[in-house]
């Protein structure tokens, strides 16, 4: 019962803390707010861009040709060998006429396209396109494929694939590195408010110490500033990019529609479902470990002042 | 004989010193020797007087028992404990025991008597229905009570001692050490303050002063420790001069 009540009175002093050291306090929130915004903009473009990933690995595939004479029989056959791997998203069947078709209605101009009649001169061009599910089986894939009796030609787009998941790679890991040295600029900062805070109340602390207060007693306040700090400052660019990520991503869409229109982007549910308990999780965290961390190294600076 | 009087001497056969030094060397790193090789004890419910000019090492002697800084050899316990042999996370439970005033009051000034009172409870995590019961309690002992919601700085020298006893008291420490208590006071109000913790005295605890006051201590007539230079030059019943020769 003790402890609850020490708790609470651990939590109302840490507020108090911050209001009698708001100058620090608001720098403290401001750069964890800065930092966790810039932590949201980069998962968000990482989100996105692996979403778009993604999607391109399984829009980029393998087109399948046959040898001269195939029959529709032995094309069914090869299709419903390849569905039975794992690694394929899905298979599609381009017939001679459909593929000719296509060809004639964006490649060449109604009046040439009319002098061929009905000849068919991708008449042996019947093919299949797979999609994958995970790109990086594409080599493994082809190999099979090609071994199939039937199959004449497969045209790839590994480079594509291999570049896209590599961007991602690159981004993931510059992002990563900006976030580690915003988040130690973080708890640095949080660590000179806790330090402030122990200096403003330093003969406070020595009292304490002098009538028998326990570390634990000592630390609660400043703990608790350091969390709030860091919930406050965790919450500020979570409300932003909540409010703004539909807006920007409207606008976006709305503007570049003519080269967006294979690109879609996430929801904002589905963003914020992993951005609030992560902000919240590393603000919280930075919030304990500067104050921790400070603490540790002040409270050992005062004396009971004999 | 009076019947506490012999019930205190009795007592001290069978109860340990409350504090007991045994050859205590504190030396500091810049080389100064701040207590050599001090040996005393002080029974459980005494009155002791300790004096002796500046550099003599009494302060040390006070950051000692408090276990602020350790000796560089020797053996120091207090309330039964040996100092050196408390934890890090123990000194709190053992600084507990022991209620301290200063001549500076330490009292903090953004809060009121009675908050400053509370606090020594509060930070021992003292039960709030407790608290409720024993600060108005200690304040009345005072004589505070009507004083309970003044600030600091509304308060005399002497009130604001008053204070600072009260919040010593509080906790009901064994051992209560006075550094320099009447050191901002005037005369009438120094001699309140010796009242005051000769009753406390008389309750039970256990009074260490520290003080440059001659005339206090010719008047009382209690125990004195006299150290100069870091030794232990007299230990005697009676007053300054008497310690002195």
């Amino acid at each position: 019962m003790q402890k609850i009540s020490t708790f609470f009175y651990g939590i109302g002093q840490g507020i108090k803390n911050i209001f009698r050291n708001r100058m620090f306090s608001l720098a403290s929130i401001s750069t964890m707010a800065a930092c966790l915004f810039l932590f949201g903009v980069f998962y968000i473009v990482l989100s996105n861009f692996e979403y778009l990933v993604r999607s391109a690995e399984t829009n980029v595939g393998l087109t399948v040709f046959f040898d001269e004479g195939t029959t529709d029989e032995r094309i069914n056959e090869i299709r419903a060998l390849i569905l039975r791997r794992a690694e394929v998203h899905k298979v599609e069947y381009i017939s001679a006429e459909e593929a000719w078709e296509e060809y004639k209605n964006t490649k060449l101009s109604p009046e040439l396209a009319e002098t061929f009649g009905d000849d068919n001169p991708l008449e042996n061009s019947a093919s299949l396109t797979v999609y994958l599910s995970d790109v990086s089986m594409q080599d493994v894939l082809g190999r099979y494929i090609k071994s199939l009796e039937g199959v004449r030609k497969l045209n790839d787009s590994a480079g594509i694939a291999d570049s896209l998941s590599g961007m991602n790679k690159i981004i993931t890991v510059v992002s990563a590195a900006i976030i580690i040295v915003l988040l130690l600029v973080a708890t640095f900062l949080i660590g000179m408010t806790i330090s402030t805070g122990v200096s403003v109340r330093k003969q406070e602390i020595s009292i304490m110490k002098l009538i028998g207060a326990s570390n634990y007693f000592i630390r609660i306040p400043y703990i608790v500033e350091g969390i709030l700090i860091g919930i406050i400052g965790a919450a500020i660019p979570l409300l932003i990019l909540r409010l703004s990520y539909s807006k920007v991503v409207g606008m976006l869409e709305e503007k570049f529609s003519t080269v967006l229109n294979v690109v879609t982007f996430l929801p904002p549910e589905r963003v914020m479902r992993v951005l609030i308990p992560v902000s919240l999780l590393i603000g919280v965290g930075i919030g304990f470990l500067g104050s921790v961390i400070t603490l540790r190294r002040q409270l050992r600076k005062i004396e009971v002042g004999v | 004989m009076a019947k506490y009087d012999l019930y205190r001497e009795l007592s001290r056969d069978i109860e340990p010193p409350v504090i007991s030094l045994e050859n205590v060397t504190k030396d500091y790193v810049d080389g100064l020797h701040a207590l050599k090789n001090l040996t005393m004890q002080i029974e459980k419910g005494e009155f002791v007087f300790i004096v002796g000019s500046s550099g003599s090492g009494k302060s040390t002697l006070i950051r000692l028992l408090l276990k602020e800084i350790n000796p560089t050899s020797g053996k120091i316990m207090v309330n039964g404990k040996t100092l050196s042999r408390l934890r890090e996370n123990s000194i709190c439970k053992h600084r507990r025991g022991i209620g301290v005033v200063f001549q500076d009051f330490r009292l903090l000034q953004d809060r009121t008597v009675y908050e400053n009172v509370a606090f020594a409870q509060r930070v021992i995590e003292t039960p709030v229905i407790k608290m409720r019961r024993e600060v108005p309690r200690i304040l009345s002992v005072m004589g505070l009570s009507e004083k309970m919601d003044r600030y600091p700085s509304e308060l005399s020298g002497g009130e604001q001692q008053r204070v600072a006893l009260a919040r010593a008291l509080v906790n009901n420490p064994v051992i209560l050490l006075a550094d320099e208590p009447t050191g901002n006071l005037d005369p009438k109000n120094s001699w309140e303050i010796m009242r005051l913790l000769e009753e406390v005295n008389r309750r039970g605890t256990t009074v260490v002063v520290v003080t440059h006051n001659r005339e206090i201590v010719d008047a009382m007539q209690k125990r004195v420790i006299t150290l100069n230079k870091g030794v232990l030059i007299s230990d005697k019943k009676g007053g300054y001069s008497n310690a002195k020769n």
